[in-house]
């Protein structure tokens, strides 16, 4: 297990709180979350298990300030996500996406890709260049920089996702099923270097995912059920 | 560079669509080009005609149209003797048809007159005119298409005159234009003892407040206009330049709903890649700002595109035979400035609506559902 940072009171800095989160759908007829509360310390990877319709892409939308609790609060470093306020800013700086489907523009090159997030929080080219070949060298995608999505495998595809995740070196990256349109061979090594580069960046690591074989190298495994959180005995 | 792609790139993906938005702009500037130069060029010829070797005209107020202007021939008489006029020459316009051609303009005219003293004859010379009653002197173009050479009598309306001249002038109106005697246009329009205006110069310049607020104060029923007064505010013209903008207007209007529609669809098209834009970053003044630089490259392109053809078709048509003095392809470039930039308000305006709509794509229910 990767240990958690500490304050200086030896507690472990929690960068990602949820309390009392409630979220429904259609005017309160289909109630997804019914008051989760969560805490991920920086650096920690955590694993949200649990059936299809549990919640755990809702959770993981108000952890990245997608999507508004109907109760309850989300912070991130201790401060409340609020969409008029500071959501731009997390999205920019402290936050990372992966989802299942890459979701990569498919005209644009590899290396473009992973430039959308540096030209929204208007990095400087050099940094950014310097930034995607590190992360490209670190996922083995150097010699790919210049093909277009559509030329790209499935792995590498998923890849370069989590390279654009990380462009911008976020605090907390949040991955919703990141290998669950890869085959088993290629979505084991996707899953190792993803908390690989976490734990090498430091980022905190909160994923949604089925496969449980996958979730228990994660530091916390939590399982979800009927919009609660369920914390197992780690083993 | 990333951002530039992301516009030109979505442009590229629906290659069709691009083309037909930006060939809808080329179309309306290319139509607003046309219609307002040649109107231009021919207010201009017109105005030209009015202020041929004069800095003011004098014409009865209040008339909607410099045909129905009657001036007293004593006027004339008059301002001659003023000690700034350096010359006053009295001018009948008057309009007939003849054999094959519905619209014939006629010019009466003194022999001391700018257009006879100046005119670059091909046949006869200034000295012939005025000399009998039912001699005239015909434009270029005139004497084409009213198939008349010099020495030979040609019917118009219901005289017959003998041809005594050709003259060449650079003035569509005027090549086009039959001269006579002023008495005899006055005789021909039952307007004896009148003309349409008296164009005047100054013996210095200076003195045309002085020349206006005399007439003034002589004549209540005359006005006295320097030639660029008169441009600004004479009627027909005004009816004619907001007629030009008018139609080259609602041919941009047209250009712009097909901006719109592309827009539109652009956006539909791809909310998801916008969400993901969202998700990554993207703020909504960068949202929109990629919308609204998809509309201006369309915009851009069409507007040069359009000036490139509308410049072609007037070129073209100058060289028509028939059409020959009457378009003129001087395009001022006050007016490229305002196609151009009323080509971009027009795309602008377009986008509004998928900007707006593009802002509000929540990026959590596009991905969701998509």
């Amino acid at each position: 297990m990767n240990p958690a940072k500490t304050k200086p009171n030896g507690s472990p800095r929690i960068v990602l709180r949820a309390e009392s989160v409630w979220k429904s759908y259609d005017d309160g007829a289909i109630e997804v979350l019914k008051g989760v509360s969560f805490e991920a310390a920086e650096g920690q990877t955590v694993a949200l298990c649990g059936p299809s319709g549990c919640g755990k892409s809702t959770l993981l939308h108000l952890f990245g300030g997608l999507d508004e609790p109907d109760r309850g609060r989300v912070a991130v470093n201790g401060v409340e996500i609020n969409r008029h306020r500071n959501l731009l800013r997390l999205l920019r700086h402290e936050i990372g996406f992966v989802f299942q489907l890459h979701n990569l523009i498919p005209d644009l090159t590899l290396a473009e890709n992973c430039l959308i997030p540096t030209v929204a929080a208007g990095l400087d080219r050099r940094t950014a260049q310097a930034r995607l070949q590190q992360l490209a060298e670190r996922t083995g995608l150097s010699h790919r920089l210049n093909h277009r999505i559509q030329k790209l495998s499935g792995g590498e595809r998923q890849r370069t996702a989590l390279c654009r995740a990380l462009m911008n070196k976020p605090k907390i990256l949040l991955a919703d099923e990141p290998t669950g349109s890869l085959d088993e061979q290629t979505s084991a090594i996707v899953f190792a270097l993803l908390l690989d580069i976490a734990r090498d960046e430091g980022v905190t690591l909160v994923m949604a995912t089925h496969d449980r074989g996958l979730a228990a190298r994660c530091d916390r495994l939590l399982e979800m059920h009927d919009g609660r959180i369920h914390e197992p005995a780690k083993n | 560079m990333i951002f530039l792609k992301l516009i030109v790139t979505n442009l590229r993906r629906h290659r069709i669509r691009s083309i037909i938005s930006v060939a809808g702009i080329a179309f309306s500037v290319a139509a607003m080009l046309t219609v307002v130069t040649i109107l231009q060029g021919a207010i201009g010829m017109f105005s030209g005609i009015l202020s041929s070797d004069s800095e003011i005209i004098v014409f009865e107020r209040n008339v909607s149209d410099l045909f129905f202007s009657n001036v007293p021939a004593a006027a004339v008489a008059e301002m001659v003797g003023w000690p700034m006029v350096a010359h006053a020459d009295p001018v009948l316009f008057g309009i007939v048809s003849s054999a094959d051609h519905p619209i014939v303009t006629c010019f009466g005219l003194t022999a001391a007159d700018a257009r006879i003293r100046k005119a670059t004859w091909i046949a006869g010379d200034r000295q012939q005119f005025a000399l009998h009653p039912d001699d005239v002197v015909l434009g270029e173009r005139a004497a084409e298409f009213l198939s008349a050479a010099y020495g030979s009598h040609v019917q118009i309306g219901h005289a017959v005159f003998h041809v005594v001249g050709i003259l060449k002038t650079a003035n569509g109106f005027e090549d086009g234009g039959v001269f006579m005697p002023l008495a005899s246009a006055q005789s021909f329009f039952h307007k004896e003892g009148t003309s349409s205006v008296i164009t005047v110069k100054l013996r210095n310049k200076d003195q045309a407040a002085a020349f206006k607020s005399a007439v003034k104060a002589k004549y209540a029923n005359l006005i006295a206009l320097e030639d660029e007064e008169f441009n600004r505010s004479y009627s027909q013209f005004k009816i004619l330049k907001a007629t030009a903008w008018a139609v080259g207007g609602c041919g941009l209007a047209m250009g712009g709903l097909g901006v719109a529609n592309t827009m539109i669809m652009s956006v539909f098209t791809r909310i998801r890649e916008i969400a993901i834009l969202r998700v990554n970053g993207f703020s909504n003044v960068q949202i929109a700002a990629m919308i609204f630089g998809e509309s201006a490259v369309v915009s851009l392109l069409g507007a040069l595109l359009g000036l490139l053809t509308g410049t072609s078709l007037l070129f073209g048509l100058k060289l028509v035979p028939a059409l020959h003095g009457y378009i003129d392809v001087s395009i001022q470039p006050g007016i490229l400035l305002v196609v151009i930039l009323l080509a971009l308000l027009t795309g602008v305006a377009g986008a509004l609506y998928p900007a707006i709509y593009a802002m509000r794509i929540r990026a959590v229910e596009a991905l969701r559902f998509e």
